[in-house]
This record gives structure tokens, sequence and C-alpha cells, in this order.
């Protein structure tokens, strides 16, 4: 590959590195907003069948054409802005939702070199930028001046910062066993077979990130911060058209990138399940296939939270649980059964 | 002037322009958010120095966490700007004098060092910010590092136990009852014999 690729960067000079990180950043991007059209068909067409529906079955075979036709009628609505909205952070909101979800992406792992930027502090990284998400949510429905925009702001903005606690945690686990904030080398730790993937000996931790993480992208039964039936649609009621798209594109590229986490960290990334199957990107893809399932299923299955409860859940029973968890793997380390855990 | 200048000065125009507009701004919110991409290009410069660590440190603690709080209850006053602005004139002399005195002190603390540093040097392949960070955090300065945990706990508890009151007639929900609720104890089947209605009460009934 870098042989074919040396003609074009020799004519390219200086130029050549920012060029081609931009080629890499583009492919990364396009499949990752290919995958989230099509999440929403497959979500659609999962939950039709867990309710013994077809779900979308009308434009083109199979109605795969149908995330197509959504993009293409979002895209010619027009955007309405509220006459008492706040104009410039009306349209930052849409814009710092997508941002972080995209921007998480750069340390992400397909393989040991299919990695865009392999930084030291990549498990750091993609906390700090995931952090930032929540602006997005917190200016909509602030910039929107609208009572129900702004209810869903707050409840939106209370269960993110809960939940991110939770998550935060979860990860020093990881980083614990791993020794290393690196992704590729969190993932290299778990080598050797899937009973050596960090989902068993840190299975508590397992479960609070992953239940976390629906929390987080604000996915049934934990959204709350939409509740149709409660506040309309909660933070975004005031958008339409494309800016209403992006909240929308924001969520589900959010929810891929959440799964995408959860199998580098506890499923062993792109690693093979036994060890003389050959390891590669199929794996860690089918990974991801089966967390976004999981975040399907539960849509289908639970009734929504309510808001105490949720906050209970986060404070009073995922923090303690993670700190208990931590002490205990970092106290099993220093004791002769330590390598169960890492 | 290389390509690491052009950004250093991008990146300090920004953050003397975000810190501006902090105090400038007449909506709370503007400032809040202004303080929010202060904080931001701060991190860009300090990622410029090689410090990834206190970088994406500084983005997680304060941008992820301390400002949405700042923002949460910025968004929920009701602050009228004219009313708060009324007494600028006569505040202005003591403001002065303390910002004065600021800038005399910081003056004279950044004189007395010697600012000539050396280049420093490079730094080797595997070298990790974070790993020297804790490293250096928990042999040699462990001590004043638990000082400040401590310290820091204190606070919080001071500032729970400050302000939070307990309010009489306060209806809370029990999760550890709910969850051990039964369905013995709160449903009883009673076992009813079939019983035919009396005839003749309800003739009228067809009519």
């Amino acid at each position: 590959m870098d042989a074919m690729l040396a003609p074009v960067a020799e004519l390219l000079g200086p130029a050549w590195l920012p060029v081609w990180t931009l080629v890499k950043i583009l492919l990364i991007v396009l499949p990752l907003m290919i995958a989230v059209a099509y999440l929403t068909y497959a979500e659609r067409k999962v939950i039709g069948y867990m309710q013994v529906r077809l779900g979308p079955n009308r434009v083109g075979p199979f109605g795969l054409l149908q995330p197509i036709a959504d993009g293409i009628k979002l895209l010619m609505k027009e955007i309405v802005i509220p006459s008492g909205a706040n104009k410039g952070l009306f349209l930052l909101g849409p814009v710092l939702v997508i941002a972080p979800a995209l921007a998480a992406w750069a340390v992400f792992p397909f393989t040991d070199t299919l990695v865009l930027a392999d930084l030291n502090a990549g498990l750091l990284y993609v906390l700090a930028i995931t952090s930032m998400g929540v602006y997005g949510v917190v200016i909509a429905g602030w910039a929107s001046n609208s009572k129900y925009a702004f209810l869903g702001a707050m409840r939106s903005a209370a269960q993110i910062v809960a939940y991110e606690i939770a998550m935060g945690f979860a990860l020093v686990g990881v980083l614990l066993a791993a020794r290393s904030l690196n992704l590729v080398e969190i993932v290299q730790g778990q080598a050797g077979g899937f009973w050596h993937w960090y989902f068993l000996p840190l299975f508590p931790l397992f479960l609070v990130y992953l239940i976390s993480g629906v929390a987080e992208t604000n996915r049934l039964p934990f959204d709350v911060a939409e509740g149709e039936s409660e506040i309309v649609a909660g933070f975004h009621v005031e958008y339409s058209g494309m800016a209403f798209a992006i909240f929308f594109l924001a969520e589900y590229a959010n929810m891929i990138l959440i799964a995408g986490l959860t199998s580098v960290m506890f499923l062993g990334g792109w690693l093979s399940p036994l060890p003389f199957l050959p390891d590669g990107l199929p794996w860690i893809l089918a990974k991801m296939g089966f967390v976004l399932f999981l975040f399907l299923w539960f849509r289908a299955t639970f009734p929504r939270y309510r808001y105490d409860q949720i906050m209970r859940l986060g404070w009073k029973v995922f923090i303690p649980v993670t700190l208990v968890w931590i002490v205990v793997v970092a106290a099993a380390m220093q004791t002769p059964l330590g390598h169960l855990f890492h | 002037m290389d390509f690491k200048d052009l950004v250093f000065y991008g990146l300090a125009a920004i953050l003397l322009l975000a810190g501006l507009r902090v105090i400038t701004s007449r909506n709370p919110v503007h400032s809040a958010l202004s303080l929010v991409l202060a904080f931001f290009t701060a991190a860009g410069l300090w990622l410029l120095l090689q410090a990834e660590f206190l970088a994406i440190t500084l983005v997680l603690v304060y941008i992820g966490a301390v400002m949405v709080l700042f923002m949460f209850v910025v968004m929920m006053l009701d602050i009228n700007t004219e009313e708060m602005r009324r007494g600028f004139w006569s505040y202005l002399p003591a403001g002065l004098l303390v910002g004065g005195l600021m800038v005399a002190e910081m003056l004279l603390v950044l004189r007395a060092g010697d600012w000539d540093l050396p280049e420093p040097a490079a730094l080797s392949a595997g070298y990790s910010n974070t790993k020297a960070l804790g490293r250096l955090l928990y042999t040699e300065y462990v001590y004043a590092f638990e000082l400040a945990a401590v310290l820091l706990l204190v606070a919080m508890i001071a500032a729970i136990v400050l302000t939070h009151r307990k309010r009489s007639g306060n209806k809370q929900m029990q999760a550890g009852l709910q969850v051990k609720v039964r369905r013995e104890d709160r449903i009883r089947l009673v076992n009813l014999k079939p019983q035919k209605p009396e005839t003749g009460s309800d003739t009228d009934a067809g009519g």
C-alpha cells in the first residue's frame, strides 16, 4: 500500500501529509455515515420483527432504500428558526453535538495498524471528547427558548453527567487491567482467546459500561431527555429539517461509537475468539454489530425508566459498584491471583 | 516563523479573545461558553508543549464536568444585566486597585525567574507523559498529593453539610422497600362461589 502511494506522495511534497490524513478521515466518516443510515433501517426492521410487524418494506427491495429516502426528505425540508430563539447558538447546537461524535473516532483502533492516530493517552482522549457532547444538547435546549426544550436539556445534562462518571470509573478498571491508556495496547493485552477478554475479570464493570452507554446516548429505556409523552421531544423539539437530522445522526454515531468502545475495552477488539482463527477487521465489526443489536433489543423490550430511578441507578448503584470493583481489581493484582486480571 | 509558532499565535489570539468575551458579553450564558472556548484553547496550547496528559485532563475536568454544572446554573438564572451594571462606576476604583495589585505581583514573580531556558531535550519514542507524571505524583510528592485529596474531600463534605436542608413532611420513595414487595403483600385472592343473580330484580333492564 505504502509503495503504491509513494509516487503520489512525491508529487505532492509537503502537502502530502494533510492530504493523506484528510483521505483517511473521509475513509472513516463516509462508512460511518452509511452505517448510521442503515442502523436506522436495522432498528426499524429488528423492532418490527420483535413486535411481529414487517418494518419498512416499500422503498426498494426489502425497503433497503428507505434510509436514503428519509435523508432526502429531511434535506428538502425547511429549517425553521423560532423568532424568540438565540439564532447563533440555535445553529451551533447541532454542530456541537455531531463534532465530538465524529472526533472521537480519531483514536479508534479498527486493527493494530488501521488507526488514524495511535495516541498514548487514547482512552483519556475518548473520555474527554465524548464528555463535550453534552454542550450541544444543553445549548440546543436553551437557545430554542422553549420550555419543553429547556426541560429536556436539563434532564439530559443531569443524566449525562451522572452516567459519565460511572463510565469513566468502568474504564479505570480497564486501564488497571491493561496497564496502558493506549487503545491498541488495551486490545493486545486481551490476546489469546475469548477467556482472556476483559469482560470476564471485569464483568461488573462491563455491565455498568454497557448500561451507562445506553443512558449516555439517551436511548430507550433511558430516553427521558426526549420523553415524547411528557415533553414532546425534549431538547430538539424546535428543530426541523437537516438541523434535526444532525441530532439524529449524532445519536446513532454515538451508539456506534459506544458499541465500538465496548468491543475494544471488553470484547477483545479485532482479536478472534479462538486462538487458532485469524484476527482482523471482521471480528471487531461483528462485535460492534452484536452490541448494537443489544441496544435495539433493549429498546424493544424495556419500558422507559422513571427519572428519579435513572438518577438513583447512576449515582447510588453504578458508581459504588465500579468503585468497589476497582479496589477489588487493584488489590487482587498484588496477590498471586493477579494474573487472572490481565 | 515555523508552523508551530503560527499555531501558537493563533491559539493565543483565540484564548485572549475568549477571555475578553467572558467579562464583556452581556449574556451570562455567552460568558460561560466563552470560558469553555478559553479552556479548550488553553488545552491546545498545552498540547503544543507536548503535555498531552494535562491538556486532556483540562478538557475532561473543566469542560466536561465543571463548566457543564456552571452552564446548568447560569441557564436557570434570570439575570437583569442593567441592574447588575448599575453600580459599575462606584465599584471601579476598588476593582482597579485589586487588579493593579495582582498585575504588580505577577510581574514581580515573572521577572524574578530566569526565563532564558534552553530548548527541552527531544523525548524518546516510548516516553509516556502520563506514566512520568503518575510516577512523580505517587512517589516523590505522595504526601502533598494525598493532602490535597483529603482537603478536597473535606471541602466537598463541608459544602454538602452547609447547604443541605432537611425539609419536614418530605415524602420519599424507598427503592429497597419497593423492590422487596411481593404479590402476596398487595393482592389477596378470594375464592368466590359463582352466584346466580336474583330473578325479578332486573326485569325492567330489557324494557
